[in-house]
């Protein structure tokens, strides 16, 4: 059976440095893959060409069994990304931030899925005030709902809750883990929280230096590092390991 | 065709609805270019009352520099259209969204039209009651006179967003400097026998001279030569498709150098 993400090989040089060296994994349907390691170690170059923001010097990445090389944009309809980085235009209000990202995706009934959303990710008090004018809580929500216009079956997430105070982090969380049940989704997660990775993902990839350098499911990690959390493991393999 | 068209209107929209919520956005497309045109209006009637070249064609000036100016608008508008998703940080969505680079430009040319419309009909409506003229007195060739400088203004807009795609926003300078480079090659003011030699021999192979050329060709001869709106296009066309090849190039090359990711301030 072909997984919906398979990322087989992938090399990114540059020419004064090598971001990723030979990166493999894949996520399955219903998965949540965490992604791991210090900064600079390739989580968002990995990210960004799994996304066809960026071309590999060597592999591939097939989402769904294609190559995102050369069905890009077939597939880019299929997948969303949410990073702190990236932002929605500010001057914009939230509402009409979602209609034109439902346009550029071609979204079916519009206005049922805007509704749906505003339902879900509570934004009803603010959906017509200017996305500039919310607090990083409410923008990290209209950002989700972006991420979500389109219904995904991939989605790539770039340390979704930083920066969030803990009621909004549990929230998004906590809304992941009902999305998950409720939708047939492969999601990928970059992040620094632990605790997060923990509570949410299936199987952990450790990076350093453009490299896997162990994976597992967190309690495996755990047991075969010997520590008590992955905070621990974290930081004796980004320490320790050459 | 219908989802290509949904999603060129989904790119309209994002810039539609800047404009209609930001009232001093609107004001700022309209002040430039009256502004702008006001002033040539007062250095054409001195130039109509003491020139020989201009004696009894009141408006040649005028006409020129509100010709000149919907090229430049055109020009800047499609940059800022570019430049709007550096500012707000939003390039990445706009390169993950499943849109094709052919529907980008395409949004982006008829969003610019928009985007220049308001800022130069008020203008041009104005200089019939300050000056008594009206530009309309270029009759029908004044419609591919446009067409030929907004397609010049989109060729320039597509070099430039080429070099935004990638080099980033350092690129922006470059951006702003385009039009006033060309400016003097472009015949706009004066005829291009004023030009030395050597540079009247670059100057042709601007669409820009066949235009301007034209326009006083029309107000001063009264009659049209359709030789230089021919001309205007030929070179016109072998521009734009230069253009759109050094955008796809750009993307490319974005794509392979990192550039499309955390593009911002």
């Amino acid at each position: 059976m072909i997984n919906p993400i398979e990322v087989k090989n992938i090399y990114k040089n540059y020419s004064d440095k090598n971001a990723v060296n030979g990166i493999n994994f894949s996520v399955s349907d219903n998965e949540i893959v965490g992604l791991l390691g210090p900064n600079g170690c390739g989580k968002t170059t990995t990210i960004a060409i799994m996304l066809g923001l960026l071309r590999a010097s060597s592999g591939q990445v097939f989402i769904k069994g294609k190559d995102i090389e050369k069905n890009r944009i077939e597939l880019l309809h299929k997948m969303n990304f949410i990073s702190p980085y990236i932002e929605l235009p500010k001057k914009l209000t939230v509402k009409e931030n979602l209609i034109v990202y439902a346009r550029l995706y071609n979204v079916n009934k519009l206005s049922d899925r805007i509704d749906y959303l505003v339902e879900t990710l509570n934004l009803k008090n603010f959906i017509n005030q200017k996305t500039g004018e919310l607090s990083s809580g409410q923008k990290n929500r209209v950002s989700l709902a972006k991420s979500l216009i389109n219904t995904p079956s991939i989605l790539l997430l770039d340390e979704p809750t930083a920066s969030l105070d803990p009621d909004t982090g549990d929230f998004v969380r906590s809304f992941l883990e009902k999305y998950i049940k409720e939708n047939t989704v492969s999601i990928l997660l970059a992040s620094h929280n632990m605790n997060e990775v923990k509570r949410l993902c299936s199987n952990v990839l450790m990076m350093k230096n453009g490299k896997i350098i162990d994976e597992g499911t967190p309690n495996q990690l755990l047991k075969k590092h010997g520590q008590d959390n992955l905070e621990e493991v974290f930081l004796k393999l980004s320490r320790n390991e050459k | 065709m219908k989802n290509s068209l949904n999603r060129m209107y989904g790119l309209y929209l994002r810039h539609f609805f800047l404009i209609r919520n930001s009232f001093p956005r609107v004001m700022d497309l309209i002040y430039w270019p009256t502004i702008q045109i006001t002033l040539w209006g007062f250095i054409s009637k001195f130039f109509s009352m003491y020139s020989d070249y201009y004696n009894n064609t009141v408006g040649v000036i005028l006409t020129c520099a509100i010709l000149y100016d919907f090229l430049f608008r055109s020009s800047i508008s499609f940059n800022m259209l570019f430049l709007e998703e550096i500012y707000s940080r939003n390039f990445t969505n706009l390169f993950i969204a499943p849109m094709k680079i052919s529907e980008i430009i395409t949004s982006l040319i008829l969003t610019a039209f928009l985007r220049t419309m308001i800022g130069l009909v008020p203008a041009i409506i104005l200089t019939t009651p300050l000056f008594g003229i009206s530009i309309l007195n270029l009759g029908i060739p004044l419609f591919f006179l446009f067409l030929s400088l907004y397609i010049f203004g989109m060729t320039l807009g597509l070099f430039v967003s080429s070099g935004l795609l990638r080099f980033g926003p350092a690129f922006e300078n470059i951006a702003w400097s385009t039009m006033f480079l060309l400016a003097p090659l472009g015949c706009i003011y004066y005829p291009i026998e004023i030009l030395p030699d050597i540079l009247q021999t670059v100057a042709k192979g601007l669409p820009l001279v066949h235009i301007f050329e034209e326009a006083r060709h029309i107000l001063v001869e009264g009659t049209v030569d359709y030789k230089n709106i021919l001309n205007a296009f030929y070179l016109n066309f072998i521009y734009f498709f230069l253009g759109v090849l050094l955008f796809y190039y750009s993307f490319n090359q974005a794509r392979k150098k990192g550039s499309l990711i955390n593009v911002g301030e």
